[in-house]
C-alpha cells in the first residue's frame, strides 16, 4: 500500500463505519464475556454458599446451573459474533475492499 | 499387558502413518509445511483447535478433579473455555489478516525484524519445550500404566512418532492426526456420558443425589470448595488460563491454516462449541464416576486407593460402562491425544527456529523455501530428542505444576506483546522486547517464590510470594514494561514504527494485502 492509498482508505467513510461497527461489536461482546466470567470467579471467591444453594429443593445446586449456563452463554456469544460479522461486517468490508481497490 | 488397548493403539498408529504419507505427498512449499497450505475449512480447523485444548490432561485431570472435589473441577474447565470467546472477539481475525506462519510475523509486522523475531522465537521455544516436557512426563506415566511398557520406551515411542508426523507430514498431517483424535475422543466421551446417564435413568438430579450420598464430602461437592477462596489468586488463575491460551504458540499457529479471516472466525465458533460440549460431558463423567467407580471395590487396591492413581478415574469408568473393549478404546484415545498435542507443539517450536530465526534473522529473508523446510525438519528432530531427554530427566516432576507454569509464562511472555502490537500504535521495538523479557522474568521469579515451588518443591517453610498463580502480576509487569519502554523511546526508528501503524491497522481490519491460501 502506498502512502496516498493508505490515506484514501483511512479517510473513506465506509472504512470508518466498518471500524466503528467492529469496535462496537467486539467491545460489547468482550465486555459481556468478561463480566460473565469474572462475575462468576468473584462469586466463587466471596460467596461460595450462594452457588451451593439447592436449585429447586433437590441436590442439584445453583452453581451447577450457573456452570452450564456459562458454557452455553460462551457458545451463544461466539454465535452472535459470527452471525453479525457474516451478515453485517463482511458485506461492508467487501464494499470497502472494492471501493478502495488500487 | 492390555492387548485390546495395544491393538487399538496400533491401528491408530498405522492409520495416522498412512495419513502422514498422504500428507507428505502434498507437502511441497513452506506454506504447506507450516500451515497446511492455508486451505483448511473452519469446521476442520475448529475440530483441530478443540483437539489441542481437550488434551489428555483435561480429559483425565479434570474428571479426576471432579471425582475428588466435585464442583471445583468445573472451575478449571470454565476458565479454559471462557478464553475462547475473548480470543475470537479480540485477536482471531486480526491474527489471520496480519500473519503468515507464526505469531512473530504479527508482532514484527511494523517493528525491527531481528530483535522482535528473536524474543518471540525465544518465547515460543520456552513455552513449547516446557509444555512438551509436561506432556511427555504425563504420557510416559499414562502409557506405562495403560499398556504395561516401561517409562523409557513410552517416552521414546511418543518422541519418535511425533518427529515422524511432523517432519514428513508437516502441518497437514499434524492437523489431521489432531482431527481424527478429536473425533475419537468426542465420540468416546459421548458414549461414556450416555451410559452414565442411562445408569441414572437419564436424571441428572438422581446422578448428583447418588454422588452426594456416597462421596465423603456429601452435598459439599455441589458447591465451590476452597480452590479459589482467595480473590487475588482466583483472578490471577482466571487471567492465566484465559490469556495463557491466547499465548500458546501451537494454538496461535492454527489461525494461519485457514484461507481467510472469515474461516478463522468460523473455526473459533466450532472450537468453542466442541470444547464446551466436551466439558459438559466431563461433568457427567466426573460425577457419574463418584458412584460408578468410587463405590466399586474392584477399582481400589488393598489400601482403598484408586488403582493407578487419581488420574485413572475416566479410564476405570470406561471399563465400568463398556467393558474391556471400550477400556481398550479409551486407553488408545488417551495415547492418541498425547501424540496429537505433542506433534502440534513440536511443529510450532520448529517453525520458530526455521521461519523466525533461520529464514528471517540469519538469512534476512533470502532463504529458499526448500532450505527453510529442511531447517524445520532438522529442528523438529532436535526438539524431539530434547523432549525425550527432558522427559526422562523430569520423570518425577509434578505435571500440574509444569502445566501451570506454561500457561502463566505464555500469558506473560507472548500475549501482552502480541496484543499491544495489534491494538496500540505506540508500541516500539524497544517496548516489545522489554515487555516480553519483563513477562518472562517476572513469571519465572514469582513462580519460584510461590508456595508451589518455594514450599512444595524447595521445602522452605513459608513462601516469599503468597499467591500460587503469578499471571495477574507478571502480565501487568509485561504490559507496564512494554508501555514504559515504548513511550520513552524517542529514536527516529521508533517514530517510523509508530507511523507504520495505520497501514497495519487497515490490513488487520479489512484483510487488504493479507496472505491467501496456497493455490494447488
Amino acid at each position: 500500500m502506498t502512502p496516498s492509498h493508505i490515506e484514501s482508505i483511512s479517510n473513506h467513510p465506509d472504512f470508518q463505519q466498518l471500524v466503528r461497527r467492529k469496535r462496537r461489536l467486539n467491545g460489547s461482546l468482550t465486555a459481556a464475556m468478561l463480566v460473565i466470567y469474572y462475575g462468576f470467579v468473584l462469586l466463587v471467591a466471596f460467596s461460595p454458599s450462594t452457588l451451593g444453594q439447592s436449585l429447586s429443593g433437590g441436590v442439584t445446586s445453583v452453581g451447577m446451573l450457573v456452570g452450564v449456563l456459562i458454557v452455553l452463554l460462551s457458545f451463544a456469544l461466539t454465535g452472535i459474533y459470527v452471525y453479525r460479522a457474516n451478515n453485517v461486517l463482511d458485506p461492508l468490508n467487501d464494499k470497502v475492499k472494492q471501493e478502495c481497490a488500487q | 499387558m492390555n492387548w485390546t488397548a495395544i491393538g487399538m493403539f496400533l491401528l491408530f498408529v498405522v492409520f495416522t502413518l498412512g495419513v502422514t504419507r498422504w500428507a507428505a505427498l502434498r507437502t511441497r512449499s513452506a506454506s504447506d509445511f507450516y500451515t497446511a497450505g492455508g486451505g483448511l475449512t473452519g469446521m476442520q480447523n475448529g475440530l483441530a483447535i478443540a483437539g489441542d485444548m481437550i488434551s489428555a490432561a483435561s480429559f483425565l485431570g479434570i474428571s479426576a478433579m471432579m471425582f475428588l472435589n466435585g464442583y471445583d473441577g468445573l472451575l478449571y474447565a470454565l476458565g479454559v473455555l471462557a478464553g475462547w470467546p475473548i480470543i475470537l472477539f479480540l485477536i482471531a481475525e486480526r491474527l489471520r489478516n496480519l500473519g503468515k506462519y507464526t505469531f512473530a510475523d504479527v508482532v514484527s509486522y511494523r517493528l525491527a525484524q531481528t530483535p522482535v523475531r528473536l524474543t518471540s522465537a525465544f518465547g515460543t521455544l520456552t513455552v513449547a519445550l516446557l509444555y512438551l516436557v509436561a506432556q511427555m512426563v504425563g504420557a510416559g506415566k499414562l502409557i506405562e500404566l495403560l499398556f504395561g511398557i516401561s517409562y523409557l520406551y513410552a517416552v521414546m515411542l511418543v518422541g519418535v512418532l511425533m518427529v515422524f508426523y511432523v517432519t514428513f507430514g508437516g502441518m497437514l498431517a499434524t492437523t489431521w492426526v489432531q482431527i481424527i483424535k478429536a473425533v475419537m475422543l468426542l465420540s468416546g466421551t459421548t458414549f461414556m456420558a450416555f451410559m452414565v446417564l442411562k445408569h441414572f435413568g437419564f436424571s441428572t438430579e438422581a446422578m448428583f443425589a447418588s454422588a452426594a450420598a456416597v462421596h465423603a464430602k456429601g452435598t459439599a461437592i455441589m458447591a465451590p470448595g476452597g480452590l479459589l477462596s482467595n480473590p487475588v489468586d482466583a483472578i490471577s488463575l482466571g487471567l492465566g488460563m484465559m490469556f495463557g491460551t491466547a499465548g500458546l504458540p501451537h494454538i496461535l499457529m492454527r489461525f494461519f491454516t485457514v484461507s481467510d479471516a472469515k474461516e478463522a472466525r468460523k473455526s473459533v465458533f466450532y472450537a468453542t462449541g466442541f470444547i464446551g460440549y466436551f466439558y459438559l460431558l466431563l461433568i457427567v463423567i466426573g460425577f457419574g464416576a463418584i458412584v460408578m467407580v468410587g463405590t466399586e471395590p474392584a477399582y481400589r487396591d488393598a489400601s482403598g486407593a484408586i488403582i493407578g492413581g487419581g488420574n485413572m478415574i475416566a479410564v476405570h469408568l470406561a471399563q465400568a460402562v463398556g467393558g474391556n473393549l471400550f477400556l481398550g478404546f479409551i486407553s488408545a484415545v488417551a495415547f492418541a491425544t498425547i501424540l496429537a498435542v505433542v506433534a502440534g507443539l513440536a511443529l510450532s517450536g520448529a517453525s520458530a527456529v526455521s521461519h523466525d530465526i533461520y529464514a528471517c534473522v540469519v538469512r534476512k529473508g533470502k532463504a529458499s523455501e526448500q532450505e527453510e523446510i529442511r531447517v524445520s525438519r532438522v529442528a523438529t528432530l532436535v526438539i524431539g530428542v530434547l523432549a525425550i531427554i527432558l522427559g526422562l530427566m523430569f520423570e518425577s516432576q509434578n505435571i500440574a505444576f509444569l502445566s501451570g507454569l506454561v500457561l502463566a509464562i505464555a500469558a506473560s511472555v507472548n500475549f501482552p506483546v502480541l496484543f499491544l502490537s495489534m491494538f496500540w500504535k505506540g508500541l516500539t521495538t524497544r517496548g516489545a522486547v522489554a515487555g516480553s523479557l519483563a513477562g518472562l522474568v517476572s513469571a519465572v521469579i514469582l513462580l519460584v517464590l510461590s508456595p508451589v515451588v518455594w514450599v512444595n518443591v524447595l521445602h522452605h517453610d513459608k513462601a516469599l510470594f503468597p499467591y500460587s498463580n503469578p499471571a495477574l502480576f507478571s502480565m501487568s509487569a509485561a504490559f507496564l514494561a512494554a508501555w514504559a519502554f515504548s513511550v520513552t523511546d524517542r529514536s527516529a526508528q521508533a517514530s517510523e514504527e509508530r507511523g507504520r501503524y495505520l497501514a497495519q491497522f487497515i490490513r488487520s481490519m479489512t484483510g487488504i494485502g493479507a496472505a491467501g491460501a496456497a493455490k494447488h
